[in-house]
């Protein structure tokens, strides 16, 4: 089972290459909004999700994606696909 | 649905059609073909009395051809004129000159189409069979009701 900061931090990982607010990725909190804070695009967060899916090895649906609006989100999300293998 | 319909579904007229025939396509991936007419507006400017298809137009018709008619083929039914199409990012690099009176053809490789954005691998080659460019090209389809 991995630890709550470990999953930030491997969250900030894979949303690194498409952050395009430098202050708001390094002041990173689970209430740091993808596209409001750290101005990911829209197009760019589907890569965001398919890092995702990569990383874990989970599959999220349109659903599941269209909650993912934050990192406290995106981790929710995670731990539900994790636990439902 | 037919490569014909495919193409008089594509939302782009003259000058700015980019598509001449699809020749075969799939779930996986398109090829079609396009052909530099030389009398071409851009031609006249780009260059001063060197016309050379400018870079932003090889560009387009890699899209058109690669990710629009491969999108449209993709979303079948559920494309209609409400659906948006943007392109949000391309990464290409130009290998040689393409000059008018040439026909080119695209071939595009699905990579993913996935939360309403296709992104294709797109190569263009010339009628000896050579790379003119290649690169990764990546847009959204989505209806104007699934947008927030």
């Amino acid at each position: 089972m991995i630890s709550k900061q470990e999953i930030i931090e491997q969250l900030k990982t894979i949303v690194k290459p498409y952050v395009q607010n430098q202050e708001s990725f390094d002041a990173l909190t689970e209430e740091t909004d993808f596209i409001n804070d750290l101005k990911i695009n829209s197009a760019n967060l589907v890569d965001v999700i398919l890092d995702i899916e990569e990383k874990y090895n989970i599959i999220i649906d349109n659903e599941s994606m269209e909650k993912m609006i934050n990192v406290k989100a995106a981790m929710e999300i995670v731990a539900i696909k994790l636990a439902e293998k | 649905m037919t490569n014909q319909e495919i193409i008089a579904k594509l939302p782009y007229s003259k000058p700015f059609l980019f598509v001449d025939e699809i020749l075969h396509i799939n779930e996986n991936g398109v090829e079609g073909t396009y052909y530099f007419d030389e009398n071409l507006d851009f031609y006249k400017g780009h260059f001063k009395d060197n016309p050379i298809t400018p870079g932003v137009i090889l560009t387009e018709v890699m899209a058109q051809i690669g990710l629009v008619c491969l999108g449209i083929f993709l979303l079948d039914d559920s494309f209609n004129k409400a659906t948006s199409i943007a392109l949000t990012s391309s990464e290409i690099e130009f290998l040689k000159p393409v000059f008018p009176t040439e026909r080119v053809t695209v071939i595009s490789e699905k990579i993913y189409f996935r939360f309403g954005k296709l992104k294709c691998k797109v190569i263009m080659k010339n009628k000896k069979g050579e790379e003119v460019c290649t690169g990764t090209i990546a847009g959204i389809m989505v209806s104007k009701s699934e947008i927030n």
